[in-house]
């Protein structure tokens, strides 16, 4: 599925918040890595990892503190103008965790998946309007009654997909999607995958997906990135990172996952990963191949290799 | 009821009066719970889990009324047993005698359910002086810090006096757990305990309710809507629909040998960890509004195996073994035999083979 042509590289990227005097908070903290056209590449880890921020730095809700963004050969970091900001807002686009809480409560559907060609000015009458969203609508599989409605007469899997419209009406080619499955139902959550799924083949798109359902990321993505307090910690295809693990955190977050087999459960063990000796900071991106790398000194690396976690795990 | 039996829910029926109409939540479900042991109730939100728990602790609102049935619930004090019927209870009666006290619930969300404005030490101590259980404050504190280390809290005496807020997730969690267990109650209904935690914290809090129910023999009703999350701590199963129950069996039956077309979508739902597939089986359509519930079978309507007469006629309950039973006309004896969805079906068959290892 994934081309070699790099959509999106990211060097170096730092977010971080100023709590008080005293402390900041480094949400992302000298992250780099790059996204292939027509991939998708997944963020996962715990809540506090910084993925949620990351992605909101990307396109451009927080504005970063260093580090450089290239999208579509743009750098879109740094100080943007106009010319540049249209072009992002266009072309980037961010779906939401919590349907309900990212729809206008007080705006039927068409306005709302419209709001992208108001503000662009790309339409010039009210039919061309309709039409357009008419269209976007019908490929998340919603139709022509429910223009007129508002989001609370539609169920969470249908609020999703008006905000999965909302977010291609403008046929962007990168889309960032914030944990959007988390608050919805098991059955609801394989649809609005599906969906997805079917999207990125009729129209190229290219995903980022923010999430914390490890089980799932595995089932929808090209390449995974793991975080852990702001820092990329494992990167790799979806084999290397779910099938040869080297970072003890990563190994924690698989073993965590449960399975619908009552046998295998009784009898799985679990890793408890020990955080509290964790300092990233004289750590390195040390590649195992031309897709895996992992964040590492060299004493640690030499004792995981031999299989050796002793340290870290507890 | 059975001596070793805890619970008794018997054809319930329980519906709220809406502006729209009259929405029938629950519609007639039975199910026992034996001392010791953990049912988990599976279901889509809507389905009635939630309300039916809150039936058994008599929190149902005033626009809410139980057209039918009996919640009967063994009742011991003082080594004298007595059955009583918790929907024939006055509220102060159930207030003072059974929540918190016989039978303890640990909701969703830590934070919404602890008191930011106290300590959590004052916040384990409240519902034992409330119930007399303890003679004296001190008494009071040496049972929490027993609690606390009971529910895997580190330094109990400094914790005591902290306040929700300097607590992670997880650690919350663990505090409304040790909260429940403070009065020693018989029965333990956990409602979505861990779908708020991330995945390395929920399976630390699944082991530890584990673990507290091989220590108390406290019996656990576990309310999920994900299957895949219930496997370890389950001992029964039951599968809601549209407010009723669809499949019941023991865990094993459940996930080795489903027979409802409901609970194969559920399972089938869950993406697989061993084997890439192209698509994931999902369930079509969404659940039904139950202010006008459908004719016949709910499921019927978002299912590829409805027969004819799932339209019209409400299927019985067919038994599949002495533990195992299922609502849907496909077993009946003169139905046409069906297999479960091929993806699920070698699923299954790896499960038994990794099993044989």
């Amino acid at each position: 599925m994934s081309t070699n042509n790099v959509l999106l590289e990211v060097k170096n990227l730092k977010q971080f918040f100023r709590v008080d005097r005293k402390t900041t908070t480094r949400a992302v903290d000298d992250v780099s890595f790059h996204i292939y056209e027509g991939e998708t590449f997944s963020v996962v880890g715990e809540s506090g990892s910084g993925k949620s921020t990351l992605g909101r730095t990307l396109i451009r809700i927080y504005d970063g503190n260093s580090g450089e963004v290239t999208f579509m050969g743009k750098k879109i970091s740094g100080k943007l103008n106009e010319e540049t900001r249209q072009f992002l807002r266009k072309n980037m686009q961010m779906i939401f965790q919590d349907p309900m809480a990212s729809l206008n409560p007080r705006k039927k559907v068409l306005d709302t998946v419209a709001f992208g060609l108001d503000v662009n000015k790309m339409t010039s009458s009210a039919e061309e309007r309709k039409e357009r969203v008419l269209e976007v609508l019908k490929s998340v599989g919603l139709h022509e009654d429910h223009l007129n409605r508002f989001p609370h007469q539609f169920s969470g899997g249908q609020r999703q997909r008006i905000g999965v419209a909302r977010a291609l009406v403008l046929q962007p080619k990168f889309i960032i999607a914030d944990e959007i499955i988390s608050a919805l139902d098991v059955s609801i959550q394989a649809q609005v995958i599906n969906l997805m799924k079917k999207l990125q083949r009729e129209m190229g798109l290219t995903y980022m997906f923010i999430a914390h359902d490890l089980s799932m990321v595995r089932y929808i993505s090209d390449r995974v990135a793991v975080m852990h307090v702001g820092h990329i910690v494992e990167m790799g295809t979806v084999d290397d990172v779910y099938n040869n693990p080297m970072h003890p955190y990563t190994r924690s977050l698989l073993s965590a996952i449960p399975h619908p087999d009552p046998v295998r459960e009784k009898s799985r063990k679990r890793f408890v990963y020990d955080i509290s000796n964790v300092i990233y900071n004289d750590s390195h991106m040390k590649k195992l191949s031309d897709t895996h790398s992992v964040l590492t000194t060299d004493k640690d690396f030499e004792m995981w290799s031999k299989g050796d976690y002793s340290l870290s795990l507890k | 009821m059975e001596t070793n039996q805890i619970l008794e829910v018997k054809n319930l029926q329980l519906s709220f009066r809406l502006d729209a109409g009259v929405n029938h939540v629950i519609r007639d479900i039975s199910f026992n719970l034996f001392k010791g042991e953990t049912l988990a109730i599976v279901g889509e939100s809507g389905s009635g889990k939630s309300v039916t728990t809150k039936a058994i602790l008599g929190l149902i609102d005033d626009n809410g009324a139980v057209e039918e049935g009996s919640i009967l619930f063994r009742l011991r004090e003082n080594d004298k047993e007595e059955i009583v019927d918790l929907l024939h209870q006055s509220k102060s009666y159930m207030q003072k005698h059974i929540r918190g006290r016989k039978i303890a619930i640990i909701f969703q969300d830590p934070m919404t359910s602890l008191d930011p404005t106290m300590t959590i030490g004052k916040q384990i101590m409240e519902s034992m002086l409330e119930h007399k259980l303890v003679k004296s404050k001190q008494e009071a504190k040496d049972r929490t810090k027993v609690l606390l280390e009971l529910v895997g809290i580190d330094h109990p005496e400094k914790r005591m006096k902290q306040y929700p807020h300097q607590l992670s997730g997880g650690m919350r969690q663990r505090v409304v757990i040790a909260i429940a267990l403070a009065c020693e109650p018989d029965l333990l209904i956990a409602d979505e305990p861990t779908t708020a935690l991330d995945v390395t914290i929920q399976s630390q809090i699944l082991e530890l309710i584990k673990d507290i129910q091989k220590k108390t023999g406290v019996a656990i009703i576990f309310i999920t809507h994900d299957l895949g999350v219930v496997a370890n701590v389950a001992d029964r199963v039951a599968v809601m629909y549209a407010g009723k129950l669809v499949e019941e069996g023991l865990a094993e039956e459940i996930y080795y040998n489903p027979k409802h077309p409901y609970t194969w979508g559920l399972l089938s739902s869950i993406p697989s960890m061993d084997s890439k597939e192209e698509e994931i089986e999902s369930i079509p359509g969404s659940p039904p509004n139950l202010i006008n519930p459908p004719k016949g079978d709910a499921f019927a309507y978002r299912s590829n195996y409805a027969l004819a007469i799932d339209f019209e006629e409400i299927p019985p309950f067919f038994k599949i073994s002495e533990t195992h039973s299922v609502a849907s006309w496909l077993y009946h004896p003169m139905a046409p035999k069906v297999e479960m969805p091929e993806v699920l079906q070698k699923r299954l068959a790896k499960y038994r083979t990794q099993k044989e290892v």
